[in-house]
């Protein structure tokens, strides 16, 4: 697929939670070629999160790192000393998948020293149907929450406007106008537009159109 | 009517609280109610209200006590082992008869258990828990926006019974996320909080928050009142939904997310011809016995559904009242029963096994 063939090595995925970063990382990962390394850091979501969807990754050749105690009821979210290992081994794609606020981002902090010696990616995950995210102001205020927590700058904007099952794209739409104002305002080019499989909108950046992976058990 | 956005359940019944006129909040963290008490921090200060922090799960809920005391619309959030520490605190509210708002999302236990969803709290919440006879009102939502609708009618029910409102959520409602809508609602008329220890500007006699009595006879009598109050309660607030009951050989009973697991279950034995309907309590207590008296004399027998070794069921059958077999089946530890579980165990009762 044309817009993937650019992507950085390291690709960084943040956004509040009920942003769908967490499905946009799985979608973009398994959307890859070679090898890729999808890296659960999220520290804040005690369920629904990459964790459960470890089966179809590994099936399709993706390295899952999770961290130690995910999806068991030790409530201690401890990062796992291979993450390194996404930084050490330039041959595979690293996606790491970030845990939802600032607090979420403070995890990255830690990587920092590495993802300053190579270019990386990072996306921030918008879904301007949420309550915090509803407007311009709320997104760029949390936008640089995290950046600062994380000591990383934001490189690309994703618009995954969603109302979960209620979606439409009139309520894409409405997402991605709020979105490109953020754009204008920061100075952030938009990378995406994340929406679900069947929807057809058009706008000027690529799509992503997403496989929903994360189910509900009803 | 304001447009949708989408909430995760703890997030949704934070808001629906604000939106009720709740301006305490008063908790302490726990997995998988957390961001209860984050979001209430983020709010609170924001719209002039208090968020605490206590110490403890046991200050929290005396926080609680002393804020209804004084007649304020205070809410707390905790998940089990939470809620078990609270227990002291509820007596002694329910003994000074004081309405406020308490969330347990629910969590596998016993002990601290686990941090996954569980409904094996149900007996603490509908046969006590603390000590003394009392009971509280307990909802059980299946959605995020039932949720939102029954947070915002707690707080009224609560002042209009002077008694604690639960609502029992297990930890997928918590953490799920639905597209909600916050409308402004017609709250009840209620009755002005003359019993409020709010100050009396040398105006009236003093009121006096208390649970303790030196006489044998009055707190009989008190208790006596209280219970005809429940009877009000019992008359006037019975929630339920009953799902394709009518024409159903086999009669589900399930509450909260258990129930749209058994819904799945159910339309995928219809499709088999195996005729299931579904008895889904919104109320725990009061217990919609009624439902269950009319489906017992339709119904072959009735399968109850649950995230526990078995609690909700002896209410059913305690409804059906040995009229028809009532089966149960269910998960517990954090694990959720699947439709095919479900269904199974349908089949299971369909074959005489």
């Amino acid at each position: 697929m044309l817009y993937y063939s650019n992507m950085k090595r390291l690709n960084i995925i943040t956004g509040h939670f009920g942003s769908g970063k967490t499905e946009f990382a799985l979608n973009l990962a398994l959307a890859q070629k070679g090898q890729t390394t999808i890296v659960d850091m999220d520290t804040v979501n005690p369920y629904y999160r990459t964790a459960d969807a470890k089966e179809i990754l590994e099936s399709n050749g993706i390295r899952v790192i999770l961290p130690r105690f995910a999806n068991t009821n030790v409530d201690l979210p401890a990062l796992p000393s291979e993450i390194i290992s996404v930084f050490t081994n330039h041959e595979t794609t690293g996606i790491f998948d970030v845990g939802g606020d600032e607090d979420g981002a403070l995890a990255l902090g830690r990587y920092n020293p590495y993802f300053m010696k190579e270019p990386y990616e990072m996306y921030f995950v918008i879904n301007a149907r949420r309550p915090l995210t509803r407007t311009k102001e709320g997104i760029i205020e949390i936008l640089r929450e995290v950046e600062a927590a994380s000591r990383l700058s934001v490189t690309k904007l994703v618009n995954a406007t969603n109302l979960g099952p209620e979606t439409t794209a009139e309520i894409v739409l409405e997402g991605q106008s709020i979105v490109e104002e953020v754009s204008r305002m920061t100075g952030i080019p938009v990378g995406y537009t994340a929406i679900k499989k069947g929807l057809e909108i058009s706008v000027a950046n690529p799509i992503m159109p997403l496989e929903l992976y994360i189910k509900s058990p009803f | 009517m304001a447009e949708k956005v989408l909430m995760k359940g703890n997030e949704a019944v934070a808001e629906a609280a604000i939106q009720a006129g709740c301006r305490l909040f008063f908790g302490y963290p726990i997995t998988p109610q957390t961001e209860v008490s984050a979001y209430m921090a983020k709010r609170m200060p924001k719209i002039g209200g208090t968020f605490l922090q206590a110490e403890s799960e046991v200050a929290a809920i005396n926080m609680v006590y002393g804020a209804a005391g004084a007649g304020a619309r205070v809410m707390t959030s905790s998940s089990s082992p939470g809620i078990s520490l609270k227990q002291e605190g509820i007596s002694y509210i329910v003994g000074s008869d004081l309405p406020c708002v308490i969330i347990n999302i629910v969590r596998g236990g016993p002990g601290l258990g686990g941090i996954q969803p569980a409904q094996s709290d149900y007996f603490q919440a509908v046969k006590g828990g603390g000590h003394g006879d009392y009971h509280l009102i307990v909802l059980a939502p299946s959605s995020i926006q039932e949720l939102v609708d029954m947070t915002q009618e707690a707080f009224d029910i609560a002042d209009q019974y002077r008694m604690p409102v639960m609502i029992m959520g297990d930890g997928m409602l918590g953490q799920m996320m639905e597209p909600v809508e916050f409308g402004a609602k017609e709250g009840r008329k209620l009755p002005e909080k003359t019993w409020a220890a709010n100050g009396t500007e040398g105006k009236r006699p003093r009121n006096i928050i208390n649970s303790l009595y030196i006489e044998a006879s009055d707190l009989e009598e008190l208790v006596l009142e209280r219970y005809e109050r429940y009877k009000e309660v019992e008359k006037n607030e019975v929630k339920v939904e009953e799902y394709m009951v009518e024409d159903a050989d086999y009669v589900i009973a399930a509450y909260g997310t258990i129930a749209r697991v058994a819904k799945t279950a159910i339309l995928a034995l219809r499709e088999e011809g195996i005729k299931v309907g579904l008895i889904r309590p919104i109320t725990l207590w009061p217990f919609p016995t009624e439902s269950f008296k009319k489906a017992a004399e339709t119904a072959k027998g009735f399968l109850t559904v649950e995230m526990s070794m078995g609690q909700m069921v002896e209410d059913v059958r305690l409804a059906v009242d040995g009229k028809k077999p009532v089966e149960f089946f269910g998960r517990t530890g954090g694990i959720v029963p699947t439709p095919d579980e479900i269904c199974d165990a349908i089949r299971k009762m369909k074959e005489g096994k």
